[in-house]
């Protein structure tokens, strides 16, 4: 079968002031997105201080020396979607405007990238570090399994690692924060040279450069942050135990993983796929398809800057343990190292990741869309020109290299196996795991 | 570089022009609707086939049903098992997707155009002839039964059961298309088997296909894919849950469901208000916007933006063609709950008549209806949704076209008289799921009675 043409093209320049801006045109909507990236998440952040970047998004969102009350209505006036998210590695903003309201996105997210202080007071400081424990009760507190990724980060870096604490922050952390140290923060990461602006959809790309240009050339260039490339490694397994308000108990296997874009970390998605994506994967067959002593298997490489993280979940049928779930997923892990995949399999992967790049291009704007994954490859691989060789990692990954990166990063003897059991119910858990808390 | 104004914000231009999408209709000699849809940006296309009958449709006890026999289409069918219908979906990159709504059932399919005949083919093989063995309905049933084991511990899943329950009481909505655990066990495989025989027919069904292909291609597709599934006299279809009618029980004011040491309380706040159908549509969802359909609306910029008590809150209707809920949604900070209740229930009561939306009101919530509308129409699966919406409710041809003019009709009375109508204070229930012992005396101070303490029945 001939590959497919599949590609997406821009066109980038960076203003004097340091911004990258990139275009890429598609007419077939009246709709334009703006999408910026700054290069700052929580792992920008120290111990004692975290959930900052977090909270900071918060306060993007409420207003600006220029237009002072909110960010939203003026856009939500012009027919606007928009939102903006926190990882540990980039903070994203975005809009999706009708092709008439361009102009205001560019005012409105300029202004913010320039004037923010001036605007923000301690009451909004103060009600959004509230909103922002809502948030944590709601997505993790009160949520089945939800201080799972917490207890599995502190276990898989030491503390001063910046992977080691969750985005979200913890609680107190939160509590503590004060008004004055967002001016630090916002001068430090929130300025050109640490910021990648894309505009994608209809516009014709001239005219878009000179949009930014107008909107953004004159805010004041900054400092580049220095890099963050702090090293861990697990050399044993350590196995742990969380008491969670759930009714059947889970097993997360973790391991490090290469990082986002290095050798490997496309062979570890398409291991993800081969054990556990669809009922033909490995796991799903065996152990909730045939076997039925889990109810849902999950396995996927979780790519970030400095060094991933490789993750298998698998929750226990009623009756069964996770003794027996753990020893079924070992024989299986073995046999990836041992044999790697099958040529069908190879076949199935391949067709998936084409399919997938493919859908990716539908949509200009959004979590995901084709100018977030600009600004993804400009920000975290220097080249917003990545996708068709980001495929190509994929289509040339082969029978050999998915084993070779299955034997080298996925080690029965270093990794963390944290079971997760309803209340009081120890014996459920692995033999010889040590109890964690998180709170 | 020409210096920007910040003195104020730049004004919108008109309008851009949007041509929405032509959709032709067919209907084949075995009476199946075919509905199509270019789509030229990306060599994608999406077939969704719907079936008539929801979760509205399970029979009195057999709640689950349609869901389960909606599950088993990818569970061998044909001449291929279930794990080959798994491979032969990953082999064209397939996004298949099920989804039971309370009056239709949607199985869509989405894959590269070139694979786009046999996309057709297996979606035609697993909606039209599954095998339905007792082995796979067995795991797929136990599957069901743990995962409802789960939910009990999930406060929002625990929060939508009770309040559908709450508000329909006996009728065929009142349930979550994955009914309980009483009702599951009660079904065999025999059940799925007369269901799918009396329910599944080409005259009871539409296929919606949307991509990059003329509408004579994607007509052919159709019917190479479907010409054979033959046309049935039957229809058992069972009943037609929108024209079943409302026992008439008393009204609960105010609900609670436990949950010890619980963090937040999961609230919801809402009655029965009206058909998709009713020709009070726009004015109801220009209400919605005012009142909690975004983000700049009136319960979100009390609750979360003034108050700080939520990550967020939202109103919305889940429209059926029979009579559809509407509720008030957040997850409030536990010490919170009952001034949350209490400026939800003022919010609402204000909108009937003391505070009638204000102009800037009126424009935000219309023009973010009608500026965002061309939005939805950016991919293949998005154009096949509104696509089968416009089949499910017998939506005029001209529906899209209307949609933004008739939005822009709805006046700030309108908009008083839908909420004086539909939003009737003496008829809204409120549901807490939460940590009741911190909560029960600040409740009693809401004026709404004593609480009735319930369990979540999965």
């Amino acid at each position: 079968m001939t590959s497919l043409d599949i590609d997406l093209p821009f066109t980038k320049r960076t203003l004097a002031n340091g911004l990258d801006v990139i275009v890429h045109e598609d007419r077939h909507v009246p709709i334009v997105a703006v999408n910026v990236w700054y290069h700052v998440g929580s792992k920008n952040e120290r111990p004692g201080r975290t959930g900052f970047a977090h909270l900071f998004e918060h306060l993007m969102f409420e207003g600006s020396e220029h237009y002072n009350a909110g960010y939203f209505p003026p856009l939500q006036q012009a027919g606007a979607l928009l939102n903006g998210s926190t990882n540990a590695d980039r903070t994203n903003y975005w809009e999706v405007v009708p092709t008439s309201a361009i102009d205001r996105a560019l005012w409105m997210e300029s202004d913010r990238m320039g004037f923010l202080l001036p605007a923000l007071t301690r009451e909004r400081f103060e009600t959004q570090r509230d909103v922002v424990l809502n948030e944590r009760r709601q997505s993790y507190e009160n949520r089945p399994y939800g201080m799972v990724m917490m207890a599995l980060s502190a276990a898989l870096y030491p503390p001063d690692h910046p992977y080691s604490w969750m985005t979200i922050g913890s609680a107190d952390d939160i509590r503590a924060m004060q008004l004055e140290d967002v001016q630090e923060f916002f001068r430090t990461y929130y300025h050109p040279a640490n910021a990648s602006l894309v505009l994608a959809g209809d516009v014709e790309t001239e005219r878009a450069f000179e949009l930014a240009d107008a909107y953004f050339g004159e805010i004041p260039a900054g400092a580049r942050p220095t890099t963050i490339s702090n090293g861990a490694e697990l050399p044993a397994e350590h196995r742990l135990v969380l008491e969670d308000r759930v009714e059947l108990p889970r097993l997360y296997l973790a391991w490090h993983s290469p990082a986002m874009f290095a050798a490997g970390d496309a062979e570890m998605d398409l291991v993800g796929d081969l054990l556990a994506n669809g009922k033909t994967s490995r796991l799903y067959k065996t152990l909730v398809y045939e076997l039925r002593i889990a109810l849902d298997v999950s396995a996927y490489q979780s790519s970030r800057e400095i060094g991933s993280f490789f993750l298998l979940v698998a929750t226990a049928a009623p009756g069964h343990t996770l003794t027996e779930i753990a020893d079924r997923i070992d024989e299986e892990l073995r046999r990836v190292a041992n044999d790697g995949p099958t040529v069908e399999e190879m076949e199935r992967a391949v067709a998936q990741a084409e399919a997938h790049f493919m859908y990716r291009l539908q949509t200009i704007g959004g979590f995901g869309g084709k100018s977030d994954q600009l600004n993804a490859y400009n920000v975290l691989k220097g080249n917003p020109g990545f996708f068709t060789a980001d495929l190509d990692r994929y289509r040339d990954a082969t029978r050999e290299s998915l084993q070779a990166a299955a034997r080298e990063h996925l080690r029965l003897d270093r990794r963390i196996a944290l079971s997760v059991i309803p209340r009081g119910q120890h014996a459920l858990a692995l033999d010889g795991s040590a109890p964690v808390s998180v709170s | 570089m020409t210096s920007i104004d910040r003195s104020r914000l730049p004004a919108v231009g008109a309008d851009p022009r949007f041509v929405f999408p032509a959709i032709a209709r067919h209907t084949l000699p075995n009476g199946l609707r075919v509905f199509t849809v270019e789509h030229h940006s990306v060599p994608v296309i999406t077939f969704t086939l719907q079936v008539s009958g929801g979760s509205g449709a399970d029979p009195d006890g057999c709640e689950g049903l349609v869901a389960l026999v909606a599950d088993m289409a990818d569970e061998g069918s044909g001449a291929m098992s279930a794990l080959e219908v798994s491979d032969a979906l990953s082999r064209i990159g397939a996004d298949y997707d099920v989804d039971v709504g309370g009056d239709a059932t949607d199985f869509s399919l989405t894959t590269l155009t070139r694979f786009a005949s046999r996309g057709a083919r297996l979606l035609a093989d697993m909606v039209t002839s599954p095998r339905l063995l007792e082995s796979e309905f067995l795991r797929v049933r136990q599957l069901r039964l743990d995962r409802l084991r789960q939910l009990k511990d999930v406060a929002s899943a625990v929060a939508e059961q009770r309040f559908l329950r709450l508000l329909y009481g006996s009728h065929p909505y009142a349930h979550l298309p994955i009914g309980t655990d009483a009702s599951l066990r009660h079904l065999t495989v025999d059940d799925v088997v007369a269901f799918h025989a009396g329910a599944f027919h080409p005259g009871r069904a539409t296929v919606i296909v949307c991509g990059a292909m003329s509408h004579d291609e994607l007509r052919e597709q159709v019917e190479d894919a479907f010409a054979g599934w033959p046309s049935s006299e039957e229809n058992g279809s069972g009943r037609s849950a929108s024209e079943v009618p409302l026992s008439s029980e008393s009204v609960t004011k105010l609900a609670v469901v436990q949950r010890e040491a619980a963090a937040q309380s999961e609230l919801r706040i809402g009655q029965l208000s009206t058909s998709r159908l009713t020709p009070d549509y726009p004015a109801l969802l220009v209400m919605n916007a005012v009142l909690g359909g975004q983000f700049v609306s009136r319960v979100n910029l009390k609750l979360r933006e003034e108050k700080g008590f939520t990550y967020g809150a939202r109103t919305g209707f889940d429209w059926r063609k029979g009579i559809s809920p509407f509720a008030l949604q957040t997850s409030v900070h536990t010490a919170a709950t009952a001034e949350a209740i209490a400026d939800s229930l003022a919010e609402i009561a204000d909108l009937r008549g003391m505070r009638p939306p204000r102009d800037e009101e009126m424009s935000l919530a219309k023009a973010s209806l009608t500026r965002g509308y061309p939005r939805g129409f950016e991919t293949a699966q998005q154009v096949a949704r509104s696509v089968a919406v416009m089949a499910l409710y017998g939506l005029p041809e001209t529906y899209f076209e209307q949609f933004v003019p008739r939005i822009n009709a709805v006046t700030s009375a309108d908009v008083v008289d839908a909420a004086a109508r539909y939003l009737d204070p003496a008829k809204l229930t409120t549901l807490v799921v939460g940590d009741y012992s911190a909560i029960a005396d600040s409740l009693r101070s809401l004026d709404l009675g004593e609480p009735q303490l319930q369990t979540a029945e999965f």
